[in-house]
């Protein structure tokens, strides 16, 4: 990475992250995992953490997150990130620990790991990234697939009379005892964006603070497997997917909110 | 130490924890419920890490995320609990992290019953999970060997940074005798944990584990790898014991608890004059096919006895390669050969083999 000499009468306002490699992603162009995985290094940086984080990788488009973060990280069985990081936890409580998880990865495969684990109260937070399909197998239909939503598997559109209903996942979190700050964000505008990496920030926040569980949930595309354009994509989710997945708390205990008050 | 009273499964649990272990994970199953319950009353109480997991699925992948973390950790489970851990034993055999996993074998297939079988031998032996791997295999045929074997267990599985299975059968678990426990070894505090683990990238490159290699040739050298670790393995590690081989012309073959109802056979043989050994092997993976084969040479022929179908019988024919007859008894779900059925069936071999 090329260096930069800054006069001294001016400040470093914005650089690339050191939690972050300098690996180019397999991403789709479009695809939000980008910023998702920008805002969490941020994070760690300004927490000063990155030394003592271990992060999992789900099985999902997300696989190989390992290559781009700057830190320790394990690959999991799918939807087991929650098991593995509180086996990690466990015995090395001094460290922070994460998983990045998609839909299919929380929502369906790893339902029983991610909820005792919240129930549990596991000092880990959990990166939920929703974008209602399976991404790397292709646009199948996800437990987050809008009702009437089409894919590869529900081709004329999800029949919740058949497949049930899109599964939301931070408001059945949030009704756990042990999960601590539970929050549904989404990155499709600036707004958003800035939104989502404070809810990030408080998350981990309560984690160093072993307050209980912590996980963000976010909404996001998937213009390649959604068909659309980046921007369009955007402006879908906007449309569709907040108005089924409200943004916004589900849980935060007074010491979580506490710690918003503090400077 | 002096000798005392020992439950299996509770000599099982206290011989792990002398080993040093850090982490138990697990899920309550019939009938190794014990070596849980002994760790949920130890682990606390020596400041170290016990959890009762939602599920087996659950128990197996906090085994892998400790052992990523680099601690000295183990399950233990019983048949059905054993298949839904599967997946788990193949991440871990191909992210190369050391774990240990207890089997205490019950009756199947299917929820079976929870008495005493044999009849998980090619699971462990030859289908761990998908992919290509092997387990290191122990088999204990009474509460010393059990507790000797959990601490060697720990040490395999760290020497090789593999997965290590340790398989006993209800009886075991279950009965009592007097045993030895080991000294307690101190536990690695985890600044000392191994290079490979994830500890924080702290003035180092950052550690990734991982099982995903995308690019045949890409896996296929992590596959190559596995296999050179494998070979190594069977090269120093098979474990057997013999009884009375050394005038043997006819052999006994037998693991675990039929391996031990076998010694009596064997005194019984002898007794009528009969010229009978017995081969118990110890490791299952890797199998002492070498030693079994020299024996071939040696006797006038086999009897494999099993507490299943005939599952190490396909091992011991390899082994023969066709050199002496290989007979066959087994008892299924759950019944435990005597010696009384076991006897007659070796006069028939000594009367077929001339």
């Amino acid at each position: 990475m090329a260096t930069l000499e800054i006069p001294a009468d001016m400040e470093l306002v914005y650089k690339y992250p050191e939690s972050l490699t300098e690996a180019h992603t397999h991403y789709c162009p479009g695809c939000t995992h980008g910023i998702i995985h920008r805002l969490i290094a941020e994070v760690i940086d300004e927490l000063g953490v990155r030394e003592q984080t271990i992060g999992i990788a789900p099985v999902g488009c997300s696989v190989l997150a390992y290559y781009y973060f700057n830190m320790d990280f394990a690959e999991a069985a799918h939807g087991r990130a929650p098991a593995m990081a509180t086996g990690i936890k466990r015995v090395s409580p001094d460290k922070v620990v994460f998983t990045y998880q998609g839909d299919g990865d929380l929502a369906a495969i790893g339902t029983a790991e991610i909820i005792h684990a919240a129930n549990r109260g596991e000092l880990f937070t959990t990166i939920f990234v929703n974008n209602a399909i399976y991404g790397m197998t292709g646009g199948q239909m996800a437990p987050t697939t809008l009702a009437g939503q089409v894919t590869t598997s529900s081709p004329t559109g999800r029949d919740v009379k058949i497949a049930g209903w899109p599964i939301r996942m931070a408001e059945l979190i949030g009704l756990l005892p042990g999960a601590a700050y539970v929050t549904r964000q989404a990155v499709l505008d600036v707004l958003g964006i800035r939104r989502t990496k404070k809810a990030i920030k408080l998350a981990f926040q309560t984690q160093l603070a072993g307050l209980g569980f912590s996980m963000v949930e976010i909404l996001s595309t998937c213009n390649t497997n959604w068909h659309m354009g980046p921007v369009e994509a955007m402006e879908w989710a906007k449309e569709h997917m907040v108005a089924y997945y409200p943004l916004g708390d589900t849980k935060m205990t007074d010491e979580v909110r506490a710690l918003t008050q503090m400077k | 130490m002096a000798k005392e009273l020992l439950e299996g499964n509770a000599a099982i649990a206290e011989a792990a924890i002398r080993a040093g272990v850090e982490a138990f994970f697990g899920y309550p199953i019939t009938p190794q419920t014990e070596v849980l319950e002994h760790f949920s009353k130890r682990l606390p109480e020596l400041g170290r890490v016990f959890l009762q997991a939602e599920s087996e699925v659950a128990s197996i992948n906090m085994v892998y995320g400790a052992a990523c973390a680099g601690a000295r950790v183990m399950t233990s489970s019983s048949s059905p609990g054993v298949s839904l851990m599967q997946e788990g034993f193949s991440y871990i055999a191909c992210s190369e992290v050391p774990a240990v996993v207890t089997n205490i074998m019950r009756g199947g297939p299917g929820l079976g019953n929870v008495q005493p079988a044999q009849s998980d031998y090619f699971q462990a032996v030859k289908s761990a999970g998908h992919g290509d791997f092997h387990m290191i295999v122990l088999a204990p045929a009474n509460v010393q060997e059990a507790i000797d074997l959990m601490v060697l267990a720990f040490d395999l599985a760290e020497k090789y940074r593999t997965i290590v299975m340790f398989v006993a059968d209800g009886s075991i678990g279950q009965m009592m005798e007097p045993a030895e426990l080991p000294p307690m070894r101190p536990v690695r505090p985890p600044e000392e944990r191994p290079s490979w683990a994830l500890t924080g990238a702290k003035g180092r490159e950052h550690n990734i584990i991982t099982s995903l290699y995308l690019g045949a040739e890409n896996m296929e050298r992590v596959n190559l790898r596995l296999q050179a670790k494998l070979k190594e393995i069977a090269a120093n590690e098979v474990r057997w014991k013999e009884y009375d081989t050394e005038d043997a012309d006819l052999l006994l073959v037998a693991f675990g608890t039929v391996g031990r109802v076998c010694q009596t056979v064997v005194r019984e043989g002898r007794e009528k004059g009969l010229k009978v050994g017995l081969l118990r092997p110890i490791t299952l993976w890797p199998f002492p096919s070498t030693r079994l084969g020299e024996l071939a040479e040696q006797v006038r022929g086999m009897l494999v006895v099993e507490m299943n179908a005939g599952q190490m019988l396909e091992d011991v024919r390899l082994a023969v390669e066709g050199r002496c007859p290989v007979h066959f008894y087994g008892r299924l779900g759950g019944v435990i050969p005597l010696p009384d059925e076991i006897l007659p069936e070796l006069e028939k071999l000594d009367e077929e083999c001339h």
